[in-house]
């Protein structure tokens, strides 16, 4: 009768350690190699749509150090790291970077040079777009992901 | 054939074990070896003999602390360095957001902006930190330092040492 309850334990025991095995399967693939994810907002018009698409994003190009002018990356905002924002990298260290301040105001440009270990990042919709234009250059290691292709919605289907 | 299947079973439980330790390093805790005298004496103090692999402290850092950055005051992070994303450094906050901080040796003082932090070594005189290259933003934080894991007679809680100078109102 004890034998019961034993072989119960360790059935259950084998069940949890394949739903572990799994989980942690699932993490690793997210967080090192790609993943879906949802991104949505007016800043990357009209790369990216308002309401969302999702994009599969990879994680192994910026640990590699291989992420350049004109990708389009996943990045914790500067001000609120609990916060994934997406734009386009303009402009790696030692670049200069002219760019228009408030273009929906004035006319005025401002010329800058990105410091050592830090991106320029800026959205698409310049008109709409809370980046480096307002928070400075950010340091590289902020950037979580490269954006590669998007796969909804599907007449959008197609590397960005 | 039964030496395949056995390497074959050996590779299924080391790609396992490498799965589940990487999530549990990632999400749980790590060890971290301790490198330089920028923290001394709260790691590596000084003392005769050269630093090495089994002279250097090694510490625990807890990575719990990453699913809503809720840090304070004389916390003790791991962070990427602001300077170069490959290299991390361990350092002591020392400022939050909203912090006023005194810049030494001049009149100026900072503000630390939303979502940043202010972090110092604390030994100053050997220390490259805030006061060097500024405050830094959270999202480069990596993990917290909890415990002292080695040398054996160090072992124990790390103290949260509240500042010494600068302005915090």
């Amino acid at each position: 009768m004890f034998g019961k309850w034993t072989a119960i334990a360790k059935e259950s025991i084998d069940r949890a350690a394949i739903v572990a095995r799994f989980l942690c399967l699932l993490h690793v693939t997210n967080t090192y190699i790609f993943s879906p994810t949802l991104v949505y907002g007016p800043s990357m018009l009209p790369t990216l749509n308002l309401t969302g698409d999702v994009v599969l994003s990879e994680y192994i190009s910026h640990r590699l150090g291989k992420v350049g002018p004109g990708d389009v990356v996943l990045i914790q905002s500067p001000e609120n790291p609990r916060k994934m924002i997406t734009k386009r990298v303009v402009a790696m260290e030692g670049e200069v970077v002219s760019f228009l301040v408030d273009p929906s105001r004035s006319d005025r440009s401002r010329t800058v040079v990105v410091p050592k270990g830090h991106v320029w990042i800026q959205g698409d919709n310049i008109y709409a777009s809370n980046d480096s234009r307002n928070f400075g250059p950010i340091p590289y290691g902020l950037i979580q992901g490269k954006v590669w292709c998007r796969v909804w919605p599907i007449d959008g289907f197609g590397s960005l | 054939m039964r030496s395949t299947s056995f390497l074959w079973n050996v590779c299924k439980s080391s790609f396992t074990f490498g799965l589940i330790g990487l999530t549990v390093s990632d999400r749980v805790a790590s060890v971290v070896r301790v490198r330089g005298l920028s923290m001394s004496p709260t790691f590596n103090p000084p003392n005769n003999t050269s630093l090495g692999l089994f002279t250097d402290d090694h510490v625990l850092v807890e990575k719990r602390c990453l699913t809503d950055y809720k840090f304070s005051h004389g916390d003790v992070v791991v962070f990427c360095s602001p300077r170069n994303y490959k290299e991390k450094q361990i350092k002591r906050i020392t400022g939050m957001p909203g912090d006023w901080i005194s810049v030494p040796f001049s009149y100026d003082a900072v503000r630390i902006p939303e979502g940043h932090c202010w972090v110092e070594g604390d030994n100053p005189t050997d220390s490259l930190d805030s006061r060097s290259f500024g405050p830094i933003p959270l999202g480069l934080i990596r993990g917290r330092v909890t415990h002292v894991l080695w040398p054996p007679q160090r072992v124990g809680k790390i103290d949260k040492k509240l500042p010494r100078s600068g302005l915090s109102f």
